[in-house]
């Protein structure tokens, strides 16, 4: 196929390329220490069944506060223990597996929803932007809230569904931002040159204006997965997350709330792993951001 | 109200030994390095340079606003015998705008868009003076109609974007002349603006000067505008000043090898093109961090000697018999500049051909529907957009034809039909014996496409940041089916940037690894890939420095000739389309308002627009006498142009209410040279050449 051929040197560079921009990221303090956290909750999601101490699922004594004994009497409930005598610690360790699978991918899947909606209104423009930018318009007007609501008692609440609930909230605002840079980039020179050649719109699109909106699109991507993750904690916390018994940070924190005045740790340490883990892409982002506009 | 240093009478301004660097990731980077200059009261110097040399660094250090990663390293700057780094913060603020004014590129960016301009007028000797509204409001009026606005008071209600940019120009000048600054300082303040609007500043600069008592710092790269404003220049290279002098010593003797370089490729639009052939500089500008040892112009100059231009400490000399003419050479005695005959850029006169492009009564108008409500009553929903009316002309092949105009006549509109981006409303567009007028480039064959290819204006635009260099080249090649085979693709690939004179390693680079002049090169190539018959060049050199501008242009033309394409040269540049072009089409607003070739379009009878772009373009030359034809009035709006001859709202040679009402009839001096006016025929035999080269008892090389 001739189409390797030329693309065949360039895949070797730019995943050169990507290395020598990731490494940039060491310049910014303030990315360091999202990327360290992000780094971090990666490595315990990885090895959590090295690192947590009890099986997730297991029962002990109930409302164990941080720090107490088990029931075995040789081994410590670190963050305490819930109300149905569950390690928090053993089940936030577990929980950050789900929210580190299902997070990116439901992210992923907007992306791919989004992306070509994206350059599609803003490259056509004309009645093709008119109809996606209404679509879009009209699903950003819905409350969000509301909208998975209706999504998951419709279709069932699993791992899966929230990928397709996340996707169909995400996708029209990730439309809109590539829809905003699609229209800066179709007026380059190099498209028209692409134009004047007689390059089918396909590959305009997906080749010569794509890759150059990679920059912001990146640094969207990390808001973004920081957002899902408050997302997914929302919808655990309003029943509409993973099924139980499974952990899932945003369950822990529903099941033990009524339990907040006298017995916090069953809600504080969930949340603390919530909140850091969005911090930390938070924080990427804002690290990204500043490297790329330093040049 | 000078607070007191009225009674000051030494130079205004005093840069000595002055350095300035930026520092950034890559460490500190020498921006500005033994900078000496002495401006006195009422006199103007200018800044000479390309792009990078420093001079804005230069005029930032006298702003003291150098930004956060900019400083002073050495030497002193002083401001009416005061070092200006010691000011504090408040003191440096009253100074910037009051006694230190600045007018920049981009009028529109200087001026307060959601502000009006009256407001924004009146601030400033409202924040410097303590004056009541009124006397504020009666000064900026004073000082629009000074810079020669029309209606001022009409000016001070309206927003920046109501008014045309050469009007804003005005308006940010009047500015910064508001609190009667001692210095201003002018950075490439007609760049942004089309060239006879240019004229027009130009000339009100030249009146400040004497009127106000002001000094100025005149920053260009414009040599041609030097000569109209400033009485002393310095010739910058690469963050040193090289060459300086009075304007005369230095435009008449020049005596630094980069100055000989500069002026070489600076097309002259009076000379002969034979007489003046354009000279490139070879090489390119060298980045901050990797200069040479010794002279910085070194590895470009034709006269290097190692050992001598190498050596380090290399200082300004004064010229015997020139006072104030100093140059940085170290070889510049040694030089024999009579017998120095460097190879100019020339094209050599080749036998055009058969016609390959015929453009018959081609127009293009756009639609805008207006959506309101007022519109819709009015039936008046749908507007034209004329942006071409009745294009007619022939192109032949090896032929290079020049369409001239300034920005908003057209020219741009007429490559995209060409080019199949859109189609024409009317006429026919005859291409190697086909009509393409009506098909769009996804309807045409790929050597049809292959065989009429672009050249674009930005280089920093026209390639792909995404792709390497090899691999748009190649994607070209492929598209246009000139090969199928890789190695093949390849093998044409490395051909083709042997043709613009690249290493072939660019293949595997990046467009931002790549300088301007490079860039543009690879855009040629591109162009070339397919084998074209015909090539668009839509302003292909106008955004590269002067010196990479002439390599640029003569390598096009080489290429040109060798392959006997026709060139369709899209250009506002006067000067540069009398060198290369075999025919030239003048445009205003849509309309051809004269044709021929390039001889009978200088030289008169001409059309009055021609006349006065010829009068407007900036000619850095002192032998040389134009007349002066300033424009009066702004460009009509293509969305409701003038009736009858389209330039009868500026024309200096209007002849009356025939102008207004008909269309001009199409008056035939010589056969092929078509001008469209209604202008008596001893009218046009009257004419007299716009520019005239003054007879020099110097200069007798000129037969």
């Amino acid at each position: 196929m001739t189409d390797q051929a030329i693309s065949a040197p360039r895949r070797e560079s730019s995943l050169l390329r990507l290395v020598k921009g990731a490494a940039l990221i060491r310049e910014s303090w303030v990315g360091m220490v999202g990327l360290a956290i992000i780094v971090f909750w990666v490595l315990v999601a990885l090895l959590a069944d090295v690192l947590a101490p009890f099986p997730p699922n297991a029962t002990g004594a109930a409302m164990t506060l941080p720090g107490g004994p088990a029931a075995d009497g040789s081994s410590v409930h670190w963050l305490g223990t819930d109300h149905l005598g569950r390690d928090i610690l053993s089940r936030i360790i577990h929980g950050s597996r789900q929210v580190l699978l299902y997070a990116p991918l439901a992210t992923l899947c907007a992306y791919i929803v989004g992306i070509p909606m994206g350059l599609a209104a803003g490259y056509r423009r004309g009645l093709t932007d008119d109809v996606l930018s209404f679509i879009a318009n009209v699903i950003l007007s819905f409350p969000v809230l509301v909208l998975y609501i209706i999504i998951i008692a419709t279709i069932g609440a699993s791992g899966f569904n929230i990928v397709i609930a996340v996707t169909f909230a995400s996708a029209p605002g990730i439309m809109r931002i590539v829809r905003g840079l699609v229209l800066d980039l179709r007026n380059r020179e190099y498209v028209f040159a692409a134009e004047t050649r007689g390059e089918s719109a396909w590959r305009i699109m997906m080749i010569e204006i794509l890759p150059n909106a990679r920059g912001p699109l990146i640094v969207d991507s990390c808001l973004r997965l920081g957002y899902v993750i408050i997302t997914i904690g929302t919808l655990g916390f309003l029943g509409l997350g993973l099924p139980p018994p499974d952990p899932d940070w945003g369950g822990m924190i529903t099941e033990t709330r009524s339990f907040i005045t006298f017995m916090p740790h069953m809600v504080v340490f969930p949340c603390l792993a919530i909140s850091s883990l969005v911090l930390g892409f938070n924080l990427l982002a804002d690290g990204l951001r500043e490297v790329s506009l330093r040049d | 109200m000078e607070n007191g240093s009225s009674s000051y009478d030494g130079p205004v301004l005093e840069c000595r030994n002055l350095c300035i660097s930026y520092f950034t990731r890559a460490g500190e980077i020498p921006a500005v390095i033994d900078f000496n200059m002495t401006l006195n009261q009422g006199e103007s110097i200018g800044l000479v340079g390309e792009s990078g040399c420093g001079k804005s660094t230069v005029a930032m250090a006298i702003m003291q606003y150098l930004g956060k990663n900019g400083a002073i390293v050495g030497g002193e700057v002083f401001y009416k015998g005061r070092d200006l780094t010691t000011f504090s913060p408040e003191e440096l603020r009253q100074l910037r705008g009051n006694e230190i004014a600045m007018v920049y590129q981009e009028p529109m960016a200087s001026l307060n868009p959601s502000m009006t301009l009256g407001r924004q007028l009146m601030e400033v000797p409202l924040c410097h003076e303590d004056i009541s509204e009124q006397e504020a409001y009666d000064r900026a009026v004073k000082i629009l109609a000074d810079v020669k606005l029309p209606d001022p008071e009409r000016i001070m209600k309206v927003y920046p974007h109501q008014i045309s940019g050469g009007q804003q120009q005005r308006v940010v000048i009047a500015m910064a002349l508001l609190s009667n600054p001692s210095l201003l300082l002018l950075d490439e303040p007609t760049t942004a603006l089309d060239v006879t609007v240019e004229a027009g500043i130009v000339e009100l600069i030249g009146e400040i000067a004497g009127k106000f008592n002001t000094s100025m710092v005149y920053i260009s790269h414009n040599l041609g505008l030097i000569l109209a404003t400033c009485d002393r220049l310095n010739v910058m290279y690469s963050g040193v000043v090289v060459e300086h002098g009075s304007v005369d010593e230095v435009f008449d003797h020049m005596r630094h090898p980069y100055t000989k370089g500069l002026f070489g490729c600076i097309p002259l639009p009076g000379a002969d093109k034979t007489a003046h052939p354009l000279v490139p500089i070879r090489g390119q500008l060298p980045l901050p961090h990797q200069r040479p040892p010794g002279c910085y112009f070194g590895p470009r100059c034709d006269f290097f000697e190692a050992g001598t231009c190498d050596q380090e400490g290399l200082g300004m000399t004064e010229v015997p018999n020139e006072p104030g003419h100093t140059v940085r050479c170290r070889r510049w005695q040694g030089i024999d500049w009579d017998s120095y005959q460097p190879e100019g850029v020339g094209a050599g006169e080749m036998e055009a051909g058969e016609v390959v492009l015929s453009i018959d009564n081609m127009k293009k108008y756009y639609e805008i529907t207006d959506n309101s409500i007022a519109a819709m009553v009015k039936g008046n929903r749908v507007r034209h957009v004329k942006a071409n009316e009745s294009i007619s002309f022939e192109a032949r092949s090896c032929e290079t034809v020049a369409i001239v105009g300034e920005s908003g006549c057209g020219k741009s509109t007429f490559a995209k039909v060409l080019m199949g981006l859109e189609t024409a409303t009317e006429g026919k567009v005859m291409f190697n014996g086909k009509d393409i007028s009506q098909e769009e480039v996804q309807s045409r064959t790929p050597e049809q496409i292959g065989s009429m290819q672009m050249v674009f204006q930005n280089p920093f635009d026209t390639l792909n940041p995404s792709h390497t260099v090899g691999s748009q080249l190649a994607r070209v090649i492929r598209k246009f089916g000139v090969e199928a085979d890789k190695d093949k693709i390849d093998a044409r690939v490395m051909e083709l940037l042997d043709l613009v004179k690249l290493p072939r390693d660019f293949a595997k680079r990046r467009p931002r690894q790549l300088s301007g002049g490079q860039k543009q090169r690879v855009g040629i190539a591109r162009a070339f890939a397919g084998n074209p018959s015909t090539v668009v060049a839509d302003e292909p050199v106008s955004a590269l420095d002067v010196s990479v501008q002439a390599a640029v242009t003569g390598l096009l033309m080489d290429i040109q000739k060798t392959y006997r394409t026709t060139l369709i040269f899209i250009s506002h540049d006067l000067s540069l389309v009398r060198y290369l072009a075999d025919r030239v089409v003048v445009m205003y607003l849509g309309n051809i308002v004269e044709q021929g070739t390039t001889d009978e379009v200088f030289s008169p009878p001409y059309h009055p627009y021609t006349e006065a772009l010829l009068s407007a373009v900036p000619i850095a030359d002192t032998s040389i006498e134009k007349k002066r034809i300033i424009l009066e009035g702004n460009l009509p709006s293509v969305t409701n142009p003038p009736s009858g001859c389209p330039f009868n709202t500026r024309c200096p040679r209007k002849i009356g209410a025939i102008c207004e009402t008909e269309v001009p009839p199409v008056y035939e001096p010589s056969p092929g040279h078509q001008i469209a006016c209604h202008l008596a025929v001893e009218d046009f035999e009257s004419m007299q050449p716009v520019i005239v080269q003054v007879d020099e008892p110097a200069n007798p090389a000129a037969e």
